[in-house]
């Protein structure tokens, strides 16, 4: 079979497939490098100084030791608000959008805006709650801080439930009225069904994304060096007190700068994680 | 295709010399145009549809037998720009008209799709949930119409012991019965099919056409198919479009041995289409 080697044309394509492949690995492996670098120095800094202390105690004043309790906590609060009035807002607009007015010609221009809502700056976010929200009252609070991570979490949800409900076959939803149920029940008991992972992965990638904003938190919730829970006065948050902590030149507060890091890293790859788990096990 | 191992009792044994003239009719389609946007896709169609009789329509893609279908429980309603004129008279009630509850009108004539469409639920609540649609029910009762519309669809022997687990979980065959059993459970007058064996093997099809021949004692029921030897093992009546147009409606024995139309023998033959 002496015509099944070394023809000259398989030759060079064989080479040519052989330099796309290293290009794409050489490529790959850059890319990853990188993130795994970060990720190693984050580690390798932020670990030892986790402890059960930085759970328990408050941010410190300079040049003494302390922990990120107020942080952890004001950014618990700020997003779990946040999640409460983006969630509902996304889910209802991104099932406008995949369902009453897929045919409409609004739809598309509402589209157009989430998308440039979805990639906005998040300074530009932050400077909006503050013009809207932090001036008139007159001071920085957390309310202003949820809002304005609610702003970036709507158009995450908007368009990840859009996309879900897409997904869920046309026939299902024939199927669905041709035994006689109306519309909303349809979307409510079958749609929604259908598309429920999809959906809480969106939910679960804005809780992502806004964990570690620090701009628009920067405008609108600012700091606040003592724990509180009161959602009118300015409230800390991680990211918040990792920029002001690592920008600090006190060595304690740069070691809890990198702790948080960790902290806010671990936490968003376990989400990451968790989504994708819950996307695996719908297909 | 082959599937004669499985013979089905065919057609009924009245043949009247007319093409079911006197019987009663279920539904009475009259002089029935559909439009997608511009395109008229049924041409003035004039159609009776008889009381617990099975009607199959047949013809080549795209001659207008699914929008036909289609029309008959408004499911085109969901879609912009589609639009039907004349009269589909659904127990002397034309259903075209703008005041008639769709939803009322899909619960009296169901319908079963060419890929099985199960909800994504347990099986128990795949049926349930048309059940609870209509009647509030203590659960014992609910749990007998589920029982007898699997029965019905000749599953229950297959799921009983799994009522609770995914309908996404059975196979082709069983979810298409399982998605008759829903329809059944809704207790509809009239059951529309659109193809609904095209999807499925040969053992699974016999069975389906089994159940269709069971069904009609009890139902109108009204079948789209590509499979000319099912229209005749399942069906009374034919019709065959051709182009938008009702070519020939005639007893299904009659258009399988002596059609009256040129176009329907050339079909039946298997000379187009």
């Amino acid at each position: 079979m002496a015509g099944l080697r070394n023809n000259a044309l398989y030759v060079r394509r064989r080479t040519r497939n052989t330099v796309a492949r290293g290009l794409a690995l050489a490529a790959t492996g850059f890319g990853l490098g990188w993130l795994v670098v970060i990720l190693g120095v984050l580690i390798y800094q932020g670990i030892g100084g986790l402890s059960l202390s930085v759970f328990v105690e408050n941010t410190p004043p300079p040049g003494s030791a302390g922990g990120l309790l107020n942080a952890i906590v004001g950014s618990i609060i700020m997003t779990i608000l946040a999640v409460f009035i983006g969630t509902p807002i996304g889910i209802l607009a991104g099932t406008y959008l995949a369902e009453y007015g897929r045919h409409d010609k609004l739809s598309s221009i509402v589209r157009f805006i989430n998308d440039v809502l979805l990639s906005a700056p998040s300074i530009v976010i932050g400077l909006f709650v503050y013009e809207i929200l932090v001036a008139p009252m007159g001071h920085f609070s957390g309310y202003a801080g949820a809002v304005a991570l609610a702003v970036i979490v709507i158009p995450v949800v908007v368009r990840t439930t859009e996309d879900m409900l897409r997904l869920v076959p046309d026939t299902l939803r024939e199927a669905a009225a041709s035994i006689g149920l109306p519309r909303a029940h349809m979307i409510v008991r079958v749609a929604y069904r259908a598309a429920r992972a999809g959906i809480v992965t969106g939910v679960l990638l804005a809780i992502a994304r806004i964990s570690g904003e620090t701009a628009p938190l920067l405008f609108t919730a600012l700091n606040n060096q003592f724990f509180s829970a009161n959602l009118n006065a300015p409230m800390p948050s991680l990211p918040v007190v990792i920029f002001q902590f690592a920008l600090s030149p006190y060595e304690e507060w740069q070691k809890l700068a990198w702790t948080g890091a960790l902290l806010i890293t671990v936490t968003v790859l376990g989400l990451s994680i968790l989504a994708r788990s819950l996307t695996a096990r719908r297909s | 295709m082959n599937i004669a191992s499985t013979p089905v009792p065919a057609t009924g044994n009245a043949t009247p010399a007319v093409a079911g003239a006197g019987l009663a009719e279920k539904v009475s389609i009259r002089n029935l145009e559909f439009f997608y946007g511009d395109n008229r896709a049924l041409k003035g169609i004039t159609l009776p549809l008889y009381t617990n009789k099975t009607t199959a329509f047949i013809g080549p893609s795209g001659c207008g037998k699914s929008t036909l279908l289609r029309v008959l429980n408004r499911m085109y309603d969901l879609y912009p720009g589609q639009r039907a004129t004349g009269q589909v008279l659904f127990d002397g009630e034309n259903l075209l008209e703008s005041g008639v509850d769709i939803n009322l009108l899909r619960a009296r004539i169901g319908m079963v799709f060419q890929k099985p469409t199960p909800f994504p639920m347990s099986i128990y609540e795949n049926i349930a949930f048309g059940i609870r649609l209509y009647d509030k029910l203590p659960r014992a009762e609910v749990d007998a119409r589920v029982e007898s519309a699997l029965r019905r669809a000749a599953l229950w022997d297959e799921v009983k012991d799994k009522l609770s687990s995914s309908g996404l979980g059975l196979s082709g065959g069983q979810q298409q019965r399982l998605c008759i059993a829903r329809t059944v459970a809704v207790k509809p007058e009239v059951i529309l099919f659109d193809e609904p064996c095209s999807a499925l093997d040969p053992i699974s099809t016999a069975k389906i056409e089994e159940l269709i021949d069971e069904l009609q004692e009890d139902y109108t029921i009204v079948i789209v198919t590509h499979n000319m030897q099912q229209a005749a093992r399942v069906s009374d009546f034919t019709a065959f479009m051709y182009l938008g147009d009702l070519v020939e409606f005639d007893v299904t024995e009659k258009i399988f041995t002596n059609p009256g139309d040129k176009r329907t023998q050339a079909y039946i033959t298997g000379r187009f289409g």
